[in-house]
């Protein structure tokens, strides 16, 4: 299981990578192990707006459905179309190929709310 | 949590573990769709030890069991298996099973890991005397080895020649040198094998199949696998499609209901069900498009609830949602458009002539 260094992590397993005038959001490499095969996803429209921990769209995997929250409010700017036809790309690469989203933050200073690689690891630790 | 003999080894091997009907069970090892492929590709081996064995024998043991099947038993003699309901007086599914014919007046009842108690104590109140029923659960490991390839592998392991064991049938033959019954059954809808064997044993058959597999592909399976194979073929699964709010003619299991065999348990319910069967159907559907269905949702046509989906998953083979919804007879027919309530959309789906694969 991998976690990058140079992510910030929610509580929801969900990364943040900070683009110069944008942020990329998917899932990590534990829940993607967690959820087993992912077979459908819902994304959410370009230009939608949500406040942080919103929920912005479902992953399925064979056994179950999983809510994806959005850790920092914003408006999406872009979604990985790609996924809609190979949703498996989560799985094999879920902090590459597998992202979810770009959303331009509504608040920059969220970020500094998100977990470090460090504090995520701890986290996982735990649950 | 019970577990079974293999609980450390499905640990060991990294298989992901979940709590089903009070065991913990490997739900899958690395993928349920690789896991699923590999059993309509290759092999496939299953634990099943959570599967529950009753012993009913002596005198009256085949009169007792007439009374207590919705099957005929005398479909049955030594080395037969017969797969069977039990109900209710008022025609609700007790469980489903099978009965092996061991030998006259001995009889293994192979039930749902979730209805051993049940049925055990089930079995025991309606014994005629001289016949008794033992709960041998705990002593026997089961395993399914399911595949195209399954006969190839096990044949290294046994001296008997298994391609004079057909369908529903079984043979007491060794395995790697442990006594066992070798069963040509399975819950896949692929040519394979259960085998019933005493739970010390467990650890050294499992390495021996996979030892003798491994030329052939197989795979370690989980609980996942098992459900989106049995769904492709539309069996059904104590629980989620059948309980003892259904009836086996709803459930489409009319072809285990003997009614002219003599007197059983729900037999005179089961006479008037079949005479106005049914109002609602067990009935196979698709998504159209993407999305998948869940035990439970609500089923719609013509902006109408008419139904809920009992079984719902993704069809690894044909790569789309199945499912298996109680439907409103009329709306039961191929071709029947649907809408399935998942969240706050409702998905288009399709009536379909099953199995699926």
């Amino acid at each position: 299981m991998s976690i990058k260094d140079d992510l910030y992590y929610s509580e929801d397993h969900e990364w943040v990578r900070e683009e110069e005038d944008y942020l990329v959001i998917g899932v990590t490499d534990f829940a993607q192990e967690e959820l087993g095969d992912i077979v459908f996803v819902e994304l959410p429209e370009v230009e939608e707006e949500f406040d942080k921990d919103d929920s912005f769209g479902v992953l399925e995997s064979v056994k179950a459905v999983s809510d994806t929250f959005i850790p920092v409010s914003g408006r999406i700017i872009e979604v990985n179309e790609a996924l809609l036809d190979n949703p498996e790309l989560i799985n094999d690469d879920p902090y590459g190929e597998g992202w979810l989203i770009k959303v331009e933050p509504a608040d920059d200073s969220e970020l500094d709310e998100l977990l470090s690689a460090e504090e995520y690891a701890e986290f996982i630790e735990e649950e | 949590m019970k577990k079974t003999p293999l609980n450390q080894i499905h640990k060991d091997m990294g298989a992901k573990m979940t709590d089903f009907g009070g065991w913990e069970m490997p739900v899958e090892y690395t993928g349920i769709i690789e896991e699923h492929k590999a059993v309509r590709n290759q092999c496939g081996i299953f634990d099943v030890s959570h599967m529950g064995e009753i012993l009913v024998s002596g005198e009256n043991s085949a009169k007792s069991l007439q009374k207590i099947i919705t099957n005929d038993l005398q479909k049955l003699e030594p080395g037969k298996i017969i797969y069977t309901p039990i109900c209710k007086p008022d025609g609700g599914i007790v469980d489903d099973l099978l009965v092996y014919c061991l030998k006259e007046d001995s009889y293994l009842l192979v039930v749902n890991a979730s209805n051993i108690e049940k049925d055990f104590k089930w079995v025991k109140e309606q014994l005629l005397e001289k016949t008794k029923a033992d709960n041998l659960s705990a002593e026997y490991a089961m395993l399914a080895l399911q595949g195209p390839e399954s006969k190839k592998i096990l044949t290294q392991l046994t001296d008997i020649d298994l391609n004079s064991l057909d369908y529903y049938r079984f043979r007491e033959a060794k395995v790697a040198g442990v006594e066992m019954i070798i069963s040509r059954t399975g819950y896949t809808g692929e040519l394979g094998y259960e085998l019933y064997f005493e739970r010390e044993a467990a650890e050294k058959i499992w390495n021996e199949l996979l030892e003798a597999g491994s030329d052939f592909g197989i795979q370690a399976c989980g609980l996942g696998a098992r459900d989106t194979l049995r769904l492709e073929k539309t069996y059904a699964l104590y629980g989620n499609d059948i309980d003892e709010e259904t009836n086996p003619y709803e459930a489409g299991l009319s072809w285990t209901v003997v009614l002219n065999k003599g007197d059983f348990i729900g037999r005179e319910k089961l006479v008037e069900i079949e005479k106005n069967c049914c109002q609602r159907k067990l009935t196979p559907f698709k998504i159209i498009g993407r999305g998948m269905a869940r035990h439970g949702y609500e089923v719609y046509a013509e902006g109408e609830k008419i139904g809920e989906v009992t079984s719902g998953s993704y069809s690894p083979t044909l790569e789309q949602g199945i499912g298996l919804a109680y439907l409103e007879q009329e709306y039961t027919d191929v071709g029947t458009e649907i809408e399935i309530k998942v969240r706050r959309r409702k998905l288009k789906a399709e009536v379909v002539k099953g199995p699926f694969v």
